[in-house]
Formats: structure tokens, sequence, C-alpha cells
């Protein structure tokens, strides 16, 4: 049986780069295929008739022609543009956050249905919710163990004794919390307050509408974000780009309301 | 003519070889751009050496608007007929030809070389925002159009500028985003549809 030479899929745009002219290239999130790459014609141009359907951070209903190289984009109808997430620039710096993540993360072609939904539902908790750090730091935990770095914080990930409920500590490369008797013959293993592991085991086993429950101090809320920052940096070799920005909006509006 | 089995004199292969770098210029192009210049007259390839010497020694920045000028500052910005109060703020240095072919617009322009795109790792510090705010700063400014590009990028850099110049109390306004001429209803997708409702004007 030969594939069909259309096909329909939904899909969010997570990544787009120019080619040509007027063509962009669009990384796509779909919930069969997996991350695909697909040529959206004409869509700098401003009568396309793609334009907005197929902007970043939009999910859409796509319609492609199977191409030589890469599939192409003939009919786009947006199912939802986020457009609460689009226009705050918090909010948006999220969006593309998460999107660098999925698309470093995954590879292309990959069957993931529950990591669209994921993604999808992430969006929309980040269109709306208050504490936007909160919705990162959930769809990160969970993203890792979508790709089966479920970080252990049962027991030391290192030796398997129960931890004390006391500061323990956290390690990239054991991928977990590490007693303390570990934590010494691990030279990068970094401090994990108690208040940080109740949180991550919650979240680890919880739906968004219990862990979003958590009202975290800022101190606590710094601190997930780097143990997790630290991790996800140890897994792909490199800190995600986009980071950067999250750090400079943040420290300038902190600036501003001083 | 083979190229292939005749031994080809050194400035020919040379010439060659630097047309095939050129984008969208493979080897057959690049051995008959090669040998037009050959056969043109002396003042012609003369004329296009001096044009592509000229590309690279006389443009620079304007040292305001950072346009792309052979003069400084670019005439633009050096027009006394213009409005300097009003700054137009750009992507790229080919939008202010876009915008000047309308001839409606008579102030100035500010190049940002670019918009924040966070995943590119190209921040507000990757771009000429810092000489903007400079010029702002200066006090003769009253009004600021933010003309970046009606996509993502484009509005997420319009505003984090609006939150960097808003306390400066210079109007801020936006380029009207809307429906394109010649484009159809039927194909607007919501966001331009609701932008251009917000945009709308009376009759
Ligand atoms: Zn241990
Ligand atoms: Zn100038």
């Amino acid at each position: 049986m030969t594939a069909p030479r259309v096909y329909q899929t939904e899909a969010i745009i997570i990544k787009r780069t120019k080619l040509g002219e007027a063509d962009r290239i669009l990384t796509l999130c779909t919930p069969a295929l997996g991350k695909l790459k697909a040529v959206a014609k004409g869509t700098r141009r401003p009568q396309s008739k793609l334009g907005g359907h197929v902007e970043l951070l939009t999910h859409s209903l796509l319609m492609l022609a199977r191409g030589r190289n890469l599939d192409i984009i003939t009919q786009a109808q947006t199912i939802d543009d986020f457009l609460p997430l689009k226009d705050n620039l918090e909010r948006v710096s999220r969006g593309l956050y998460i999107s660098e993540l999925v698309d470093s993360f995954t590879a292309e072609r990959m069957e993931d249905r529950r990591l669209f939904n994921l993604l999808l539902d992430t969006l929309h908790q980040l269109s709306q919710a208050e504490d936007g750090e909160l919705v990162l730091r959930y769809f990160e935990l969970h993203l890792l163990e979508r790709l089966g770095y479920r970080p252990r914080l049962q027991q030391c990930a290192s030796c398997g004794s129960s931890l004390q409920p006391a500061a323990n500590y956290f390690s990239s490369s054991q991928g977990g919390a590490l007693c303390h008797d570990c934590a010494y013959q691990e030279p990068i293993a970094r401090p994990l307050s108690l208040n940080a592991l109740k949180v991550l085991r919650l979240w680890q086993d919880s739906d968004y509408a219990t862990a979003s429950r958590v009202r975290m101090k800022p101190e606590l809320s710094s601190e997930l974000e780097q143990v997790l920052r630290e991790y996800i940096k140890y897994l792909l070799e490199r800190q995600l780009k986009s980071t950067a920005w999250l750090d400079k909006l943040r420290q300038e509006s902190q600036q501003a309301n001083s | 003519m083979n190229i292939d089995s005749t031994p080809t004199a050194e400035p020919i292969a040379r010439l060659i070889q630097e047309f095939n770098e050129l984008p969208g210029i493979g080897p057959k192009s690049a051995q008959r751009l090669t040998y037009h210049v050959l056969r043109a007259p002396a003042d012609k390839a003369d004329a296009l050496a001096d044009a592509i010497k000229a590309v690279k020694e006389k443009l620079s920045l304007c040292s305001l608007c950072l346009n792309i000028t052979d003069s400084q500052p670019c005439a633009i910005c050096r027009d006394e007929e213009r409005d300097h109060t009003t700054i137009c703020v750009v992507e790229e240095p080919i939008d202010i030809l876009s915008l000047e072919r309308t001839r409606k617009y008579k102030g100035l322009y500010h190049v940002l070389h670019g918009v924040i795109a966070p995943a590119d790792g190209i921040g507000p510090d990757e771009l000429k925002i810092k000489d903007l705010l400079s010029r702002l700063n200066a006090g003769q400014v009253t009004e600021v159009i933010l003309a970046t590009n009606p996509n993502l990028e484009g509005e997420a850099t319009a505003m984090y500028l609006q939150r960097l110049i808003a306390p400066l109390g210079i109007r801020l306004t936006r380029l009207a985003r809307g429906l394109p001429y010649g484009g159809d209803l039927e194909y607007a997708d919501d966001v331009t549809l609701s932008r251009a409702l917000e945009g709308r004007q009376d009759m």
C-alpha cells in the first residue's frame, strides 16, 4: 500500500525559518506523526492564504502534500490562535521556550500523542495561569517523563536508600535526588531543599489541576527552576537559547518594580 | 566549450570559483557568467568590479538611524525638509524602501537589524535598541511609530520596545494591522480579523 499523496493533520507550529524569497520551513508538532518539517509557500507575503493560520504557537488543521524533500502545506485553518498568550510578552516568551524545549528533545517522525497533548494543554495553561513559572516547571517535569528521563525522587538515585525528610541533594548525572552519603561522592550534586523535593514529588504524580494549587515563594520557585534547568542542560549537553531571554525579561521587570 | 578537458587559465578558473560561491549560482551558471565577463568590453567589466568594490568600501551604517548609507549621516537623516520629531522603527533596511515608496511618511527611521528571536539567541542586546533609546533620550522626538512585522516576533519586539519607551513619555504608535489589500476575508485568520476590527476607522 502506498501512502496517499495528500494528508491532513492537526499541528502546533513550534518553529519557522525563512526559505528563499517568501517561503518558510515550519517545524510542526503533530499527534500521529510526531515532529515534522514542512514548507509553507508564500507565507511572508501579506496576501498569503496560509498567513496567520501557520504562525508560530498556533494550533491548526493542515492539509499537506508529499514533496520530494519536505512536504508542502496546501491549506491551513486555525483551531486555536492562543491570542491571550501572544498579547503578553512574558506569556509569549514562555511559549517560545517550551517550543524550543520540544524541538530540542524530539526526533522527527516519532509518534507521540501524549507529548502533543501535553504541549497543547501547556499552551492553554500559559494563556491563563497567574504563575507562568509553575506551568513551565510542570511542563519540564512531564516532558522529561515522556522522554524517559523521569527524575528519581522517592529513594536516593544512587544507593536506593530512603531519603531523610531534610535537605538532600540533586544530581543531574544520576537523574534524581541523592542522600547525604552519595552526594559526597558526586561532585556536581547540588543541594535540594525539602520543600523543593516535596513539590517535585507532588507535581510528578499529579494532574495539572492539583499541581497548580501549589503556592511558591520566590526562593522556592527559583530553586526548582535551577534544578530542572541544570538537569535539562545536562541531558541536552547545552543550554537552551531562550533561557537567556526569559532571565533578561524577569530581571528587567524586577528592576522596574523595585 | 568543455572546461574540464581544456586547461583553464588561472584567472578564469578563479572567477568561475568566485561566482560559484554566490547564492543560487551553480557551476554551469558560474561558467556562463565568467565567459560573459570575458567577452564584455573592458569598461563594462570595470564597472562591475567597481560596483562590487563600492558596496563594501563606500557603504556603512548611518550613525543615527543605522540604515545602509554612503554618506554620514544618511540622506534621510540629513534632510531638513523631513520631520525630525518622528521616528519609524523598522526591522531591516529594506523595510525603509517599502515605506518610502508610499511617499506618505515624512519622518525619520530607525533600523533594528532584526527582531527578538529567543530560540535563535537573538535578544535586545543583539539589536540596535540602545541606539534607539539614546536617540529618544536626546529629547527632540515626540512620536515613535513601531513598524515591526505583524508576526509573532515582530509583535514581541514591539511589546518589548513599548516597555522601554513608555516611561519616556513619548507618543507611541503601531502600524495598523489588518486585512491585506487584495486579500480575501474568507481566508483571513482570526488574529488578523480581530486586529482589523480593533483598528477599524470611521468612513
Ligand atoms: Zn544514596
Ligand atoms: Zn540615517
